[in-house]
């Protein structure tokens, strides 16, 4: 494999930032150079977290040309919206989207209309080969009581569907490393959810 | 243990701030200091993380300024040092950099400033430091990857211990945030402590300043010399047959080596990594050969421009190509870089960018802002300053930190916004020339940065801006650092706790109020009552910032009271969910909600719901 473009977008809060340090620590592992970009401050409070994990045999720049991603993953359906122009027909982008809608204050407040789940996705299909939406959140929420792990979820469904070319044993190792000592196992159980999710 | 730590021979991810520090480690510091800004947080963060472990010093200062003068006290008594900052923070330390160029230093220094290209977390201004390097006199190095970040690092301590000079390391965001892979070297143990020995040379007073001064020129020259041979500048496909050949610097020579692949093409590169002193013979002989040459250089046209004087000497018919094909304003990207060469020489990029752009421009979803966070005391006190001015004139002093958010609806309570302080500074202008009344808004770590000098201003110059003190008890936006107020160092030791309030009463103002934001009334009315005095006043809106106080929460297993909206009294009329705006709180096939995942429980909402319609969560 010669290089394979993610992005990991979310609302500040959501892990999108852990979960694309986990793919990119599972990628070194793999043996795989890496090279990702992050936007850290003032963005990072309820702003949008576009992240970019880059691996393959040799790198350079950090950020994903539009058109160049191989797979999206949204936490959220609005923030899959924004980040459509990495996708592209040519590279066949598969959008993981969860199905959890979090109003921007634009909405809320300012009166903006958040646009319906098909208009979301007829946007994105003519720059996808596959749009795959998942209720992850609500399932994590009715597994543990909260949505704090729906980012594992989706790295698992990831991993289990061969959307990513990551083994799960670098993904698990690499969680082990990142993920807080005392949610470790809780993590490890909710990837395996993901993994065997239809 | 932290992944800066680990042992030598190991390849680690690490981000580019992360491997700074590293290099400091391999280098041999006993002393680092910083006022944290992002990009260049991180590098603090990270430091506090490992400076017990390592056996150094590290320092939150009170601004960047004093952080420099810190470092340059340790250099200057023979302890290798590192002060790190934004490019903001170069500007406040600007005084005390160019006397350090004179005065040289004992053991390496090295100043770390973070440029921010495209402002991602920044206002103010799209600063470019370069030319501080130039008219400071100080040699600067441009690392574009984690690795550089290390390599750049121990080789400007050894040429800042073996020339006596401090030296700049300037990252742009990119790099500061960027995650690349790192093989670790040995972590070598700093001296934490040395002797002050007395030289004529630190007395930077004339007429010896002018000897030092051309002494500071020679060591330039030498440094020339340095910059000319050394591995950091570095030439790709060196020898392919071109008329065109490309010189670039910083993360800008990714986006040319995509582009290149992109475009299938092979270009000589020849990419600088010593900013200052350019390496002048270097680049002449690099440039003879070509046509035209295309400088990649975010911001300013500095090694532009400097190529063109070059260029008159060695190749006065060369085209020198630069800003016209790349913008003054904002970052590269690979798809610049793509046009760019694909203008230059002609060949075409397979996938049509063109037509991808009209395709997706053609979409649009609301934007999301970036929000104070469900409880932030902040948002309390813009609520209560709005409802307290309604119907005036009012001019809202903005500063910076994460209450810079206020400038957004429904707040709208930052109508300026300057630098560190400013609300102050400004603040009083305005109050002194016009008949508007006016808030100044800072917050605790601002205050102590650059809000004292301000709010003696205020006080001698008979002024009465009303100043309000948004302390909430760190340092938060850039992410959660310790300040003068908390009572903690950055190594996690205990201190004493610094009042601002007692500062404000010695700086000669009268009227000083320390009100909790949460008691909205108390607010509204002080405020009102504090607008019609002729004297300086100040208000000091005391909480702690809600992630922390949740986060301690969390620890101690202390359960929150979340609070929901009755529907049967609910009347809809919008004060909770379009003036006070809470990020909890939305609505829903017309029903008002409180999100329960979001809620913090603050109560600023029950307080003011007029139709008192929200209440406890029942269990």
């Amino acid at each position: 494999m010669k290089e394979f473009n993610v992005i990991v977008t979310g609302v500040g809060g959501q892990g999108a930032m852990t979960l694309g340090m986990i793919i990119a620590e599972s990628a070194l592992k793999q043996g795989y150079d890496v090279r990702t970009t992050e936007l850290h401050g003032l963005a990072q409070r309820g702003g949008s977290i576009p992240l970019h994990i880059r691996f393959g045999e040799k790198l350079y720049t950090p950020l994903v040309l539009e058109g160049e991603a191989n797979l999206i993953i949204a936490l959220e359906p609005l923030e899959a919206l924004r980040t459509t122009y990495f996708g592209s027909k040519k590279h066949k982008t598969v959008f993981l989207i969860d199905n959890y809608k979090l109003l921007p204050i634009t909405v809320s407040v300012l009166g903006e209309k958040y646009p319906a789940m098909e208009n979301i996705i007829n946007h994105i299909k003519p720059f996808a080969g596959e749009i795959i939406i998942l209720n992850a959140s609500d399932i994590v929420i009715k597994e543990t009581g909260s949505d704090i792990t729906s980012n594992i979820f989706i790295l698992g469904y990831a991993a289990g569907n061969e959307l990513i070319p990551l083994k799960e044993k670098f993904i698990l190792k690499a969680i082990e490393e990142i993920v807080p000592q005392k949610y470790v196992e809780l993590n490890k159980k909710i990837f395996e959810l993901g993994i065997k999710h239809k | 243990m932290h992944k800066v730590l680990e042992k030598q021979g190991n390849k680690v991810l690490l981000l580019g701030n992360e491997a700074i520090v590293r290099g400091a480690l391999e280098s041999g510091v006993g002393f680092a200091s910083t006022y944290p800004g992002t990009p260049s947080s991180e590098i603090g963060i990270t430091f506090a993380e490992i400076a017990k472990d390592a056996g150094i010093y590290f320092e939150y200062s009170t601004n960047e300024k004093v952080a420099l003068e810190a470092a340059a006290g340790a250099a200057l008594s023979g302890v290798k040092s590192m002060c790190f900052f934004k490019h903001f923070g170069l500007n406040v330390a600007c005084e005390s950099v160019f006397p350090s160029a004179y005065t040289g230093v004992k053991a390496g220094m090295v100043i770390v400033v973070a440029d921010d290209p495209a402002c991602h977390s920044s206002g103010q201004s799209e600063e470019d430091t370069r030319p501080f390097a130039r008219v400071a006199h100080l040699p600067m190095l441009e690392p574009s990857n984690a690795q550089e970040c290390v390599d750049f690092v121990k080789l400007a301590y050894k040429l800042s211990d073996k020339f006596k000079i401090p030296f700049f390391i300037r990252t742009t965001t990119r790099v500061s945030h960027m995650r690349s892979i790192v093989k670790l070297g040995k972590i070598v143990k700093g001296k934490t402590k040395g002797k002050f020995i007395k030289d004529i040379v630190y007395k930077n007073f004339p007429p010896y300043i002018m000897k030092t001064h051309e002494e500071l020129h020679k060591k330039l020259d030498e440094l020339r010399e340095v910059s000319k041979k050394i591995n950091i500048n570095f030439f790709v496909n060196k020898n392919i047959k071109s008329k065109l050949g490309i010189i670039v610097t910083g993360i800008s020579f990714d986006y040319v080596m995509d582009a290149m692949n992109d475009l299938k093409i092979k270009v000589p590169v020849l990419k600088i990594g010593f900013t200052y002193p350019l390496p002048d013979k270097l680049i002449k002989n690099f440039i003879k050969r070509f046509k035209q040459v295309l400088v990649v250089e975010e911001l300013e046209p500095i090694v532009e421009n400097h190529i063109k004087i070059l260029a008159k000497e060695v190749n006065p018919k060369l085209k020198v190509l630069g800003k016209g094909y790349f913008p003054y304003a904002g970052e590269y990207n690979e798809e610049m870089l793509v046009n760019a060469l694909s203008k230059t020489t002609g060949k075409k990029y397979e996938f049509d960018l063109i037509a991808h752009k009209k395709k997706y421009l053609k979409i649009k979803e609301p934007k999301r802002l970036p929000v104070l966070c469900a409880g932030c005391p902040h948002r309390a006190t813009f609520y209560a300053a709005k409802v307290a001015t309604k119907g005036m004139d009012v001019v809202y002093g903005g500063d910076v930190g994460c209450y810079v958010l206020g400038l957004f609806k429904p707040y709208e309570t930052q109508d300026f916004m300057f630098s560190m302080g400013a609300s102050e500074g400004l603040g009083h202008g305005i109050k002194k020339t016009t008949n508007q009344k006016v808030i100044a808004f800072l917050g605790d770590s601002t205050f102590f940065h650059a809000g004292m000098p301000g709010l003696v201003n205020i006080v001698y110059n008979k002024s009465n801006p009303l100043v309000i003190v948004m302390d909430n008890r760190i340092t938060a936006m850039t992410g959660h650092q310790p300040n003068p107020g908390m009572g903690l160092t950055a190594m996690g030791e205990k201190t004493k706790e610094i009042e601002i309030d007692a500062i404000a009463k010695a700086m000669g103002v009268e009227d000083v109020r320390v009100i909790d934001p949460r008691n909205i009334n108390l607010m509204i009315k002080t405020i009102k009552e504090l607008l019609e005095k002729d004297k300086a006043s100040v208000i000091v809106a005391k909480r702690e910032c809600e992630l922390l106080a949740m986060r301690k929460k969390r620890k101690q297993g202390i359960k929150v009271v979340k609070f929901e909206i009755d529907p049967k009294l609910c009347r809809k009329c919008g004060t909770c969910l379009h003036e006070l705006a809470c990020p909890a709180i939305y609505e829903e096939h017309g029903v008002f909600k409180i999100n329960k995942n979001i809620c913090t429980g603050c109560a600023v909402c029950v307080q003011i719901c007029p139709n008192k319609a929200i209440k406890p969560v029942k269990k």
